[in-house]
């Protein structure tokens, strides 16, 4: 039972004030807890760190297991470069320079094929450029996670996945649409596309197929090939992020 | 495992995984690819009428890396034996037991193998420890975090500065930490003086703009060593501007993010364009050959430039082309 009068308005505020302390108190022990467990942490790092730096460097399974546990305790190592993990395991290098050399090569490419390369060429021209011995170890996983980092760089990358694990890399800013994105999973096979195709793959009318396909060719995306024949269903549209033959001609 | 030639489609080699015995590694020594040698047991005879090899060995070269994945995957494969499943060929080498010869020698490197993949597996273990104790205190801070969060006076500032630095440190994905702008943090202050001081040149060779992407390029090249994320890229440019550096962040609309010269206005940067535009008609790329300039930059320049009542689109299959805009002139 609550009594009525300011003795009751006293006891109550003493009591808040008082509660309010005890907060503060056990925030004071969590901040120092968390600081010792920090600290113990560090030096098991450290271990770690001085026993495996290399397989790190080298294994690309042991890398993969790395930043999925990493991922599953909510830990992003790589997020910055001043951190315990980058500070200690070297692995921040690794990423942020395979990083560099991704932009670098899709800049160089960027004018060929509208900003879009299949993510094995990628990879094989990163193994060109890094040298047989530097790569050795790298895996396409690798590439993807470096390309997840450029991201926020101001949306100039993004991952499309297409059918049967096939993965494009996009280097320009701007989503495809989802239209476009159709578009390129039914070309994926030969590379190139007719209206007439795109009708029977998708049951498009031929008004839309052609203001799609118009957009890829305005936006660079898309080749049009004229010689095939007289009439407009005929006409092949090449995207030239989807050639193979940019892998074996490496 | 099959092989397809490149030209020919219909020529195909096949190999059941089931007659592996042994996979060794050869590391590359001096001048030498790295090599996977399989090694076989004899084949059995094919109901099918297909060519097959009497080879008791195979080697696998990688001239352009790409080993060290091939072996885990196939390792992995052969080790799920995923063919007994459908009453494929059964390995009946398992079954016979070693032999002395060739057997022996294949005895002894199957032991080292043992040792290598003992060795791969203690580092495991020890990576698996190590994230335990990762975990706690990840789960720790998230506690502190929560807190924080509801903000009940219970939290001083400084301690909350302190925690900031922890999970940075931690690498613990977080608002919290993300939005940590607070001019305290001397080490984002020593990057972005470190940028701004390698930039402000190439900025004013490339017409006063430059993406963060090729910020990040440019950071990291002229380092070599201790490379930057681009996380810590991002947040360093942000302070540029309260820190009245001669350089700081403009994100453009469409959300590209780009780094300015302080002095470089957007009157500017539309003359410059127009004046560009008298020259000839301009696609993005063109402008970007003319400036100097990216080409993503070029197309945020064409239309700021639109926007403002300079330039006219016109939009066909050649592409965005923009000429000067007449019908304001007169």
């Amino acid at each position: 039972m609550r009594k009525a009068g300011i003795g009751a308005i006293d006891k109550k505020r003493l009591m808040e004030a008082r509660l309010k302390d005890h907060g503060e108190e056990i925030a004071a022990e969590q901040l120092k807890q968390l600081s010792t467990s920090l600290e113990t942490f560090r030096v098991k790092l450290q271990e770690f760190a001085m026993k495996h730096k290399n397989e790190i460097r080298k294994d690309p399974e042991f890398r993969r297991q790395f930043q999925e546990m990493c991922a599953s305790i909510g830990v992003d190592p790589l997020a910055s470069s001043k951190g315990f993990w980058s500070d200690m395991l070297g692995i921040g290098d690794f990423y942020y320079e395979l990083g560099v050399q991704i932009v670098e090569i899709c800049m160089a490419n960027n004018h060929k094929n509208g900003g879009i390369m299949p993510l094995e060429e990628l990879f094989h021209r990163l193994v060109k450029s890094k040298g047989s011995t530097a790569s050795q170890g790298l895996a396409t996983d690798d590439v993807l996670r470096a390309i997840e980092k450029l991201k926020i760089l101001g949306n100039g990358f993004s991952i499309i996945q297409l059918d049967r694990g096939r993965i494009l890399i996009q280097s320009v800013p701007g989503e495809l649409s989802l239209d476009q994105n159709q578009v390129i999973k039914a070309a994926q096979q030969n590379a190139s596309i007719t209206l007439l195709e795109l009708k029977v793959k998708l049951g498009w009318q031929e008004d839309r197929s052609r203001k799609i396909l118009n957009d890829m060719v305005a936006g660079g995306l898309a080749w049009i090939d004229t010689q095939t024949g007289a009439s407009n269903s005929d006409i092949l549209y090449w995207f030239p992020s989807l050639f193979n033959a940019n892998i074996n001609t490496l | 495992m099959i092989w397809v030639d490149d030209n020919d489609q219909s020529c195909s080699m096949r190999l059941h995984l089931s007659l592996v015995v042994l996979i060794e590694e050869q590391r590359h020594g001096a001048g030498n690819s790295p090599k996977i040698m399989l090694h076989l047991a004899p084949p059995r005879p094919s109901a099918i009428s297909v060519q097959v090899s009497s080879a008791s060995h195979l080697k696998f070269s990688f001239r352009k890396g790409g080993m060290v994945e091939f072996s885990r995957r196939l390792t992995d494969q052969i080790a799920r034996k995923r063919w007994q499943n459908f009453g494929g060929p059964q390995n009946s080498a398992g079954q016979s037991g070693f032999r002395i010869g060739i057997a022996g020698i294949e005895r002894k490197l199957q032991t080292e193998q043992k040792g290598v993949n003992q060795q791969i597996s203690h580092a495991f273990e020890d990576l698996n420890s190590l994230m335990k104790a990762a975990k706690d205190t990840v789960a720790l801070s998230k506690i502190l975090v929560t807190k924080v969060k509801n903000r009940q006076g219970e939290i001083t500032d400084d301690e909350t500065t302190q925690l900031k630095s922890y999970l940075l440190s931690l690498g613990v994905d977080d608002p919290v930490t993300r939005e940590a702008s607070r001019s305290d943090n001397i080490y984002f202050q020593k990057l972005a003086k470190e940028i701004s001081a390698n930039l402000t040149i190439p900025l004013k060779e490339s017409g006063g703009l430059m993406t963060l992407t090729d910020v990040y390029c440019r950071v990291n090249r002229a380092r070599g060593l201790e490379l930057v994320s681009p996380e810590d890229v991002l947040r360093a440019c942000r302070l540029m501007k309260a820190m009245r550096l001669p350089t700081e962040l403009k994100i453009f609309e469409s959300g590209v993010i780009a780094l300015e010269l302080r002095d470089f206005s957007e009157t500017v940067v539309i003359k410059k364009t127009q004046e560009a535009l008298e020259v000839s008609p301009l696609t993005a790329d063109m402008l970007a050959k003319t400036l100097g300039v990216s080409v993503i930059l070029a197309k945020e320049m064409l239309l700021l430039a639109e926007k403002q009542g300079v330039a006219c689109r016109d939009e066909s299959i050649e592409g965005l082309k923009f000429y000067p805009n007449r019908f304001l002139s007169t």
